[in-house]
């Protein structure tokens, strides 16, 4: 009895010794993506810090390396983010709140929800596809920041209608009819109490998602973003009336990942530093957007209480 | 009492539903658009290559004089990139779910988390980058038959970048294990880890499952990594050493080129296109199904 009572003492203390072991597995496991982060992170600044300049924002690319810059990349980047934001956020919050606060329980709205989710698992190449045979040829856009910005928004939109629906769904069903008992319309309901509580949540997936559409490069290539490009498209602000030119929207354009894409796939040496130098920034832009992200997410859930 | 039909007040109301409304049904609309323009203009090509060629042939030249296009080298170079990459994702993906809901301190969850979801922030391009210049010379002092293109090192770095889309998964499909089925484990006298592998692991398998398939579709769909680091050879090989060329690496390699609108070539990629659209769409579809199933166990 003794005997058998030590052994199982050895037992429980093999299992016990296993379960430390898988702790220890899990955390490093657990660190494998942050170390491949912070290992990404300087291998990019070793190769690229010497790069960054003044100079290297404000020229446009060029045959010798060091002449190089990232200025029409940078510049066609801000152009195609505002056809993306102009065209995915009032759609994508739009169909949000249709979903959660209007749409009956039927056969329909489950159609567009399955829909939705299964978007948001198409792969962006397809939007690319989609398009150029839709944006460049059928509707005659050409290969220009509308086209460009445009298939980035169908791309984003998903990922706004979801962000949108989990921020509203999160309020409680007493705001509404609070506001209902007041005698305020759906709209009313809406506009003066759904949308301001949920703006942090909706916020955080406009940022995510324009974020995701910085880095996207593989949709902006297959409508034909040209790699090379030494000027800049005409500018959206003008010194006489009416202020505004939308010639932009036609013009030619690359984006900063574009531009590095160029850079990497280029054999000599002296331009993988360009493309680890626009790296850099391209990173610092999508990382700041997320951690501007999940500050306003962190912010507002602290801030309402319900 | 009545509703009055042109009072101002409810002809806004209607405006703004019926907009609201459109805005919410223009999502099916870019789904037909996709299968649309997918289709016509991967009939236009069917029509001049027969269907049992595209997908029977083992040799993909349509660059070429005397273009061949069977499409199955670029399937397979798909499947190795995508294998190699599974077999990173699942295990970590797996094991860091466990760990950061059975084991981790609720403080360590909620630093880690927002970090690991930055992995998948890094834009696909700079991955690339990495892939190239920093994994493969690396890997080459290991491999010494590993080729400056390779698919095992966009597919090492594909994995790791994955890991958080199982893990988040994954750990879902653990928090729906209800808490008195872990209890009664306990109970027994088990340890976290066989709590974890002996009970969570089987309640919870639907949706892990699903966590690999969603994690495969992923990484069939990625499309920069293997552009830059898998080379632009369309290989019938399941040798992830050589270089290779994916489904996606073939619809950028073209739309680099300057190809008229068209030409037998430009159809390729919308053939190459919906190939690659159907084997996401089915792998999604299988998810779904499973994640379904989590909720409707307990």
């Amino acid at each position: 009895m003794k005997e058998t009572l030590q052994e199982l003492k050895k037992k429980i203390a093999k299992r016990k010794f296993y379960n430390k072991i898988f702790a220890f597995i899990g955390f490093i496991s657990t660190t494998v993506g942050i170390i491949l982060l912070a290992v990404l992170f300087i291998d990019l600044a070793i190769d690229g810090a010497q790069r960054i300049s003044y100079k290297f924002f404000t020229s446009f690319p060029s045959r010798f390396p060091e002449e190089a810059g990232i200025l029409s990349a940078w510049v066609g980047t801000c152009l195609v983010m505002i056809v993306t934001a102009a065209a995915a956020v009032p759609l994508g919050v739009g169909a949000g709140i249709y979903l959660e606060e209007y749409a009956k329980k039927n056969w329909f709205t489950n159609l567009i929800e399955i829909n939705i989710n299964n978007l948001a698992g198409v792969p962006s190449i397809i939007y690319g596809l989609l398009a150029l045979g839709l944006f460049v040829y059928f509707f005659n856009f050409g290969e220009s920041v509308l086209t460009g910005g445009l298939a980035l928004a169908l791309l984003i939109l998903p990922i706004v209608i979801m962000a949108t629906r989990e921020a509203i769904r999160a309020i409680p069903n007493s705001m509404r009819e609070a506001a209902y008992a007041l005698g305020a319309t759906k709209w009313q309901t809406v506009k003066d109490h759904i949308i301001p509580y949920s703006i942090g949540g909706i916020l955080t997936g406009i940022i995510i998602g324009m974020s995701r559409a910085i880095g996207e490069t593989a949709p902006i290539i297959t409508v034909g973003a040209l790699t090379f490009i030494a000027f800049l498209p005409p500018s959206p602000i003008e010194p006489e009336f009416p202020f505004l030119n939308f010639k932009w929207l036609m013009a030619p354009f690359t984006v900063m990942p574009i531009q590095m894409f160029n850079w990497v796939s280029r054999p000599q040496q002296a331009f993988h530093l360009n493309a680890a130098a626009a790296g850099i920034v391209l990173l610092v832009m999508t990382l700041l957007m997320n951690a501007l992200a999940i500050y306003i997410r962190y912010k507002f859930r602290k801030k309402i209480k319900w | 009492m009545k509703k009055k039909i042109f009072s101002k007040r409810y002809i806004i109301e209607t405006m703004i539903e019926g907009s609201l409304m459109l805005s919410a049904v223009f999502s099916i609309f870019i789904t037909l658009g996709i299968i649309f323009v997918l289709c016509y203009e991967s009939l236009e090509f069917f029509k001049e290559i027969p269907i049992k060629d595209f997908l029977t042939g083992t040799v993909w030249t349509p660059l070429f004089a005397n273009p061949q296009f069977g499409i199955l080298p670029l399937v397979a170079g798909t499947l190795l990139t995508t294998a190699v990459a599974v077999s990173v994702a699942l295990p970590i993906g797996l094991i860091t779910a466990i760990y950061l809901s059975e084991y981790a301190p609720h403080k360590f969850r909620e630093t880690v988390k927002p970090i690991l979801e930055l992995l998948e922030a890094v834009p696909t391009v700079v991955y690339g980058y990495f892939a190239l210049l920093f994994l493969t010379p690396l890997l080459q002092k290991v491999f010494e038959n590993l080729s400056g293109f390779n698919a095992l090192s966009p597919g090492l770095i594909m994995g790791i970048m994955i890991v958080p889309y199982v893990g988040s998964v994954s750990e879902d499909a653990l928090k729906a294990v209800p808490m008195h089925i872990r209890e009664g484990s306990y109970a027994m006298g088990a340890t976290k880890l066989q709590t974890a592998f002996k009970v969570l692991i089987p309640s919870a398998f639907s949706g892990i499952a699903a966590a690999f398939i969603m994690g495969i579709s992923r990484a069939i769909g990625e499309t920069m990594i293997v552009a830059i680091a898998a080379g632009m050879m369309p290989n019938f090989t399941a040798n992830p050493m050589e270089p290779i060329q994916t489904l996606t690496s073939y619809i950028v390699q073209v739309s680099l080129g300057d190809l008229p609108h068209g030409t037998i070539e430009y159809k390729t990629i919308f053939a190459a296109g919906i190939v690659l659209f159907i084997m996401t769409l089915s792998f999604n579809i299988i998810g779904f199904w499973l994640k379904k199933r989590i909720r409707e166990a307990y």
